[in-house]
């Protein structure tokens, strides 16, 4: 009796809800579902991609040949500093805050995010930060140019006037991200379907989870630092500036002290789709789970105290550059530990190579070389070498392309069928996982051995002696650039039709995402689903 | 009808769900918030910390900006230490600025007078204002300046010059690895700053 009265109150809700959906444009502006705003995020950090991209292939058009061909050089640090600004925050954090909406209710048997008019705000003024740092190339003296780390005094004493759009919009980003990852929180604390414990929750969610902390940890710490930038540049306070008894090494030890964990921030939720995702095509449960909870959390707590590797070269005593090293070379311990996980969960399972698991192979391999050039940079003396060259370049592009990137394709052709309720073109991914592949490692590898022979990065002209490198590089890019042409016809297609999927398309899957139908109803797990 | 009762609280039991649900996850979001402007508070408190923090390490390189009173213990003269004279000007002040003798070698404990000189070579009447630095950093500490030009400004009018004084001696504790030192001074125009304040 009891049952069919819930169920009796589920269908009047649920009817009650769908009489209230909106259409056109007002849905997606008033919607406080988690699906639709998931949807939000993630196209809007598509779009950014693209964006970001766009400028990517201007810069490597620029270093095609030796010389300056195309853009002046005020035009390419503008060039550089807004492509790493919206890749970092337009592209790659939007894309996780995207997955996190869709996927942590419907993994935790939530019927939808904690708080979830705030899940409006925070994606609705995304749009608008980015408004603001764009429109900043349509003015004069154009766009920030001073590198996306934007160091004292380049973003003070000698900016081109764009520090103040640059901080505004910084602020605004800064509350989006605190706010998504409150409500990250407060739904994985107080939601979670009854039975599930914190131990056996996914481990997707326990990624989000530790990375929504260090992201409500760090985030007020960047709004600070480029409060204080702002108040430099404008008011004429002294807080970097040497003339007025400030330090501008101060502020790279603020900046890196957000820096360093919002690196974690960007490749721990890479960690959680990956670990999804390898034990479904292998079809083995992951191995070593509490291992790689307890991993995860402590790659996060060292992030807050290696911030000054960054920093080696600013004159750092002998104690700190030490300090510093060791600790940068612990945290290879659980990444280890990882690495080794996601192996061990492939070893000896019946593995089939599907777009999403490609991906993640892929990952596996190319995110732990990003790591190992990681290692030769946390080296002190070495890092003299390195420091500001392409070297740097390589390193970060393989955590962050091959690294986070690949793990959101993998993540978006894994859900897409749940997402749409249709299978993508398989042919298609495939072309698209293939063509991204090789065109990365042409990009990026070469990179490696510009910067160990000396070519510094954020520069728009080189010595003769790079020339044949950056030729491979630039055509790399160009064709990972249309590569990625080739995964929107894929998502578009699949959006529009392709063969039906059934509620759990692939036989290994785990999770109660796939216990209900796909495309996943509007409202799902209205009665939470009992965990044993 | 024997169901009727519990039927009629139904509708009350969810609605107190969501009320306890609601109270939940207001003490969780006020938890965090609390965390968010801790952090906000936090980096500014870094400010003052790292000041301290220099003050003890030395770590920015930066030396006493007021006075200090000779109190070293005798004159060391088994170490000689080479002390460094560099300078630099802050974009946009047209002053001419450099050290007098670029390096003098003196003993722990000993007493040294130098100078430097500067010229306004514009035809406007500018304010300066030298900031000091030590390097290795780890030797700022030792680095003791009982007569400085930078305790000052300096107003220098049009195609005026000067010739300014630095008096030091250096700690006897100064750790032995330290054989060189190297002064740097950078030169701001402060004009406006101190047009603003007067």
């Amino acid at each position: 009796m009891t049952t069919d009265v819930l169920n009796d109150q589920d269908s009047h809700e649920s009817e009650h809800h769908d009489d209230h959906k909106m259409t056109g444009i007002k849905r997606w502006l008033y919607t406080t579902n988690h699906k639709d705003i998931g949807t939000l995020y993630l196209w809007f950090s598509f779009i950014m991609f693209l964006i970001g991209g766009a400028l990517a292939m201007v810069i490597r058009a620029e270093l095609f040949q030796p010389g300056l061909q195309i853009v002046e050089p005020d035009f390419f640090n503008q060039l550089t500093t807004m492509h790493g600004l919206i890749m970092v925050f337009g592209a790659i954090m939007p894309a996780f805050v995207g997955f996190a909406n869709w996927m942590i209710p419907m993994m935790i048997g939530a019927p939808d995010m904690a708080l979830p008019r705030m899940n409006n705000w925070s994606f609705w003024i995304l749009p608008f930060a980015f408004a603001i740092l764009l429109s900043s190339f349509f003015l004069e003296g154009g766009a920030p140019n001073f590198g996306w780390t934007f160091y004292a005094p380049l973003s003070t004493t000698y900016s081109n006037g764009s520090t103040a759009f640059f901080v505004f919009a910084i602020h605004i980003m800064g509350a989006s991200s605190i706010m998504g990852a409150i409500n990250i929180v407060v739904t994985i604390m107080n939601m979670r379907a009854p039975g599930m414990t914190y131990m056996k929750m996914p481990l997707f969610v326990w990624t989000f989870f530790i990375t929504a902390y260090l992201l409500i940890a760090v985030m007020p710490i960047l709004a600070g630092v480029v409060t204080m930038l702002l108040t430099d540049t404008y008011f004429g306070t002294s807080f970097f500036d040497a003339a007025g008894g400030g330090d501008p090494v101060l502020f790279q030890h603020i900046f890196w002290f957000f820096g360093h964990p919002e690196v974690y921030i960007m490749i721990l939720p890479a960690f959680g789709i990956v670990s999804t995702i390898i034990p479904a095509f292998s079809r083995k449960p992951l191995f070593g789970y509490s291992s790689m909870v307890y991993a995860t959390s402590s790659i996060a707590l060292l992030s807050f105290i290696v911030w000054a590797h960054h920093m080696f070269t600013t004159g750092m005593p002998l104690f700190g550059e030490l300090f510093f090293m060791y600790c940068t070379m612990l945290i290879a311990v659980p990444t280890g530990v990882k690495v080794f996980n996601w192996v061990a969960t492939m070893w000896r399972g019946s593995l089939t190579f599907e777009t999403p698991m490609m991906f993640s192979i892929a990952f596996v391999i190319l995110f732990t070389i990003g790591g190992f050039s990681g290692l030769m940079l946390a080296l002190t003396p070495v890092d003299f070498q390195y420091h500001d060259t392409y070297f740097v370049v390589a390193h970060f592009h393989y955590v962050l392309v091959t690294g986070s990137l690949f793990s959101i394709f993998a993540g978006a052709y894994y859900w897409l069928p749940k997402w749409t309720g249709h299978m993508y073109n398989e042919t298609l991914g495939k072309w698209h996982f293939w063509c991204s592949l090789i065109s990365v490692n042409l990009l990026f590898f070469p990179m490696h051995f510009l910067g160990l022979a000396g070519m510094p990065r954020r520069i728009p002209d080189y010595a003769l002696q790079f020339a044949d490198f950056n030729k491979w590089v630039s055509i790399g890019g160009f064709a990972f650039g249309l590569s990625q042409l080739i995964f929107l016809v894929v998502v578009i297609k699949c959006i529009r039709g392709g063969e039906k999927a059934p509620a759990k398309p692939w036989d290994g899957a785990e999770g109660l995402e796939w216990t209900v139908a796909s495309p996943a109803p509007y409202h799902t797990f209205s009665t939470p689903p009992k965990i044993d | 009808m024997s169901n009727s009762p519990e039927h009629d609280s139904e509708p009350e039991d969810q609605q107190t769900a969501v009320d306890s649900s609601r109270t939940k996850n207001n003490r969780v979001v006020k938890k965090l918030l609390l965390i968010v402007f801790g952090m906000f508070g936090f980096g500014f408190a870094l400010v003052p910390l790292y000041d301290v923090f220099c003050d003890i390490t030395g770590l920015n390189g930066k030396t006493n900006g007021v006075s200090v009173a000779y109190a070293a213990d005798g004159i060391d003269t088994s170490r000689t230490i080479t002390v460094q004279f560099i300078t630099r000007t802050a974009k946009g002040i047209p002053w001419q600025f450099e050290p007098v003798v670029n390096e003098v070698k003196v003993h722990p404990g000993e007493v040294k007078f130098v100078k430097f000189y500067a010229k306004n070579e514009s035809s406007r009447d500018i304010v300066g204002q030298a900031v000091p630095s030590v390097s290795p950093g780890i030797a700022a500490g030792y680095f003791q300046k009982i007569e400085c030009f930078c305790f000052t400004q300096q107003p220098l009018k049009a195609n005026e010059d000067v010739e300014m004084g630095l008096q030091f001696y250096i700690d006897l504790e100064l750790p032995p690895e330290v054989t060189t030192l190297t002064l740097s001074y950078t030169l701001y125009d402060i004009t406006d700053s101190v047009d603003s304040s007067s």
